[in-house]
């Protein structure tokens, strides 16, 4: 409650939530609005915005309806990034609280592999993903999961590796409860707010990365994506500019939001940064 | 020498990790459905049965895995990545001439990132929650959040089409046959809208880094009593605070090398750049896996390579991490 208050006084938050809102907004009364297939030809093709009362942002190369894709978009989008969000940070909990709280050999391994992965460029293996496993949306969103969680293990172990000698802890061995049993029912509650913050920049990243490769044409083509859009309109990027200008915007709103709250949030939790 | 010592003690402590890279590497492509032999007997419009199991042989793809993944990692050390079969010559060839373009595009966007950020967050914690600190600290959110392609593609939209100033794409004018300082002229005209737009994601966080570390330095009891001695605001600012400020931004070199490759691929592609992001895309598109995990290999290394220097550059920051 005490945190909701916080996050309701701070500018910042509200003016993400307001966006975020806004978003969700467009993925929840797509449907309604556009209830026909945003991929179906719609009419004449490359009509500008408001030259036609049926097309408020025109239509693109092929006379799909630009609004539709934009507001169907917002499903996709707002899917994926949730969808990618919540596995990597399940992965990154896990590898980072046994990691923590064993320490050891354990921690030894699953460091180097969290470190191998962060060597890599994210952008990189996930192209390496989807050229191996195919690109249809599912496989997308999983490898966009797995390609982000290192950040996040790393975060959860550090908060392990202090709180594992609490004496709090200790108690629980005490008592004789289960490691599984400390591990997430005890230190876990404890460890999860900075992930929680955290969880919002995966979620700006990976809508980015579904977008980059939406826009190079590999990521999957049947569904409405603002980053294919954009690539549709690369190819009448001199005169009809306003196909891949649109898209980009309702991306950049929608990342916006998304580290706007995570930002908030972060003050909110973190009520040291408050008293600068 | 003690610097060079500690950096090479944590070059060899980023082995294992260049080791396991590989194995993940090898065990993906295992998964890959088709091998080398596939490709190419797809390429040249299939053979025989006898034909396909001398290829095999010849590559050594007929022996167990674990054989292979070690012929595999034991090619590598000899930095040898295997033969692109769509291009017909050595992956490391391919790659090598791919490199110095996207070696220049990422240096270019990382010194202008680092400086400009370095600028506007000292800028901003000097007017800290005053209406300079609040504008930059915004526009730095909405580059953060802006995808990179698309801010290439109207800066293109807008300073190549509408105004002409720039070129649309490429790395220099074909045919022009420049050399010397023309050539080195016509490239960075060139370079200059793909380095701004690789340079704007990094340059938001640089931004914010630098804002964050220098508030932190300068509640310093050192400050206090550079001006207690009686500095200028400016000299405290030169002299005291910036090479302790400058700590964490450099740490952010290391930790996003890999994410700037990254973005390399996409500028690349919107640019027309002939470097290693764009060869990545054309080995995705064409499906030449060789190609594809050499250049993650060698992105990998490169990571590596610039933590190592990043290492020399922060104990020569800071004398303190050495002693």
């Amino acid at each position: 409650m005490e945190t909701v208050k916080r996050l309701a006084r701070s500018p910042t938050a509200v003016v993400g939530l307001i966006l975020l809102a806004l978003v969700i907004g467009m993925a929840l009364s797509a449907p309604v609005l556009f209830p026909k297939d945003p991929l179906g030809l719609a009419g004449r093709p490359l009509q500008w915005p408001l030259a036609n009362a049926r097309f408020w942002f025109g239509t693109d190369t092929t006379g799909r309806d630009i609004a539709a894709q934009i507001f169907h978009g917002a499903r996709v989008s707002l899917l994926i990034g949730i969808v990618a969000t919540l596995l990597a940070i399940t992965i990154g909990i896990v590898i980072g609280a046994v990691a923590g709280y064993y320490g050891g050999i354990i921690d030894d391994v699953l460091m180097r592999v969290t470190e191998a992965f962060q060597t890599l460029p994210n952008f990189l293996l996930l192209l390496v993903l989807v050229a191996v496993f195919g690109s249809d949306i599912k496989t997308v969103t999983i490898a966009i999961g797995l390609v982000s969680w290192p950040a996040a293990a790393r975060l959860t172990r550090a908060e392990f590796l202090t709180l594992r000698s609490r004496e709090f802890v200790q108690a629980c061995r005490t008592l004789g409860m289960r490691d599984a049993q400390i591990i997430f029912r005890e230190i876990l509650p404890n460890a999860l707010p900075p992930v929680i913050v955290y969880a919002s920049v995966i979620m700006a990243v990976a809508i980015l990365l579904e977008s980059a490769l939406a826009f190079l044409n590999l990521s999957d083509p049947n569904v409405p994506s603002w980053g294919n859009l954009i690539g549709t309109g690369r190819s009448v990027l001199r005169t009809q500019w306003y196909v891949s200008a649109i898209p980009g915007v309702a991306i950049l709103l929608t990342v916006l939001s998304v580290s706007l709250v995570g930002q908030g949030l972060n003050d909110a939790l973190n009520p040291r940064l408050k008293r600068r | 020498m003690r610097v060079l010592l500690l950096a090479l003690r944590r070059l060899a402590a980023s082995l294992p990790t260049l080791l396991i890279v590989l194995i993940g590497l090898f065990l993906l492509l295992q998964l890959a459905p088709g091998d080398t032999v596939d490709a190419l007997v797809a390429q040249i419009g299939g053979g025989d049965p006898r034909m396909i199991e001398e290829l095999r042989r010849y590559y050594g793809l007929d022996v167990s895995v674990a054989v292979q993944l070690g012929r595999y990692v034991w090619r590598l050390l000899q930095l040898d990545l295997g033969f692109s079969a769509i291009y017909g010559k050595p992956v490391a060839d391919v790659i090598l001439e791919r490199l110095p373009t996207t070696l220049l595009l990422m240096g270019s966007a990382l010194s202008f990132a680092f400086a400009a950020g370095m600028a506007l967050g000292v800028l901003a914690a000097q007017r800290v929650n005053r209406w300079p600190d609040t504008l930059i600290s915004t526009l730095g959110l909405i580059f953060y959040a802006t995808p990179s392609f698309w801010f290439g593609l109207m800066g293109i939209v807008i300073f190549a089409v509408n105004l002409g100033w720039l070129p649309a794409g490429g790395i220099e004018e074909i045919g022009a046959g420049y050399t010397g300082f023309r050539r080195f002229l016509d490239i960075a005209w060139h370079l200059l809208l793909p380095t701004l737009t690789l340079a704007l994601i990094f340059l938001a966080t640089y931004l914010r880094i630098m804002r964050a570390s220098m508030l932190e330095v300068m509640n310093l009891e050192f400050v206090r009593t550079a001006r207690a001695k009686g500095l200028s605001p400016g000299r405290v600012i030169s002299a005291h605070v910036l090479r302790n400020a400058l700590l964490p931004m450099v740490t952010l070199i290391g930790l996003q090398a890999g994410t700037m490759l990254g973005g390399s691929v996409v500028v690349e592609s919107v640019f027309a750049l002939p470097g290693l992001g764009r060869l990545a895309y054309e080995s995705v598109v064409q499906r030449d896996l060789n190609t594809l995990l050499g250049i993650v290999f060698v992105s990998a290394l490169l990571v590596i390579v610039v933590n190592f220097l990043v290492d020399l550059l922060y104990a020569r920051l800071d004398p303190r991490i050495v002693g």
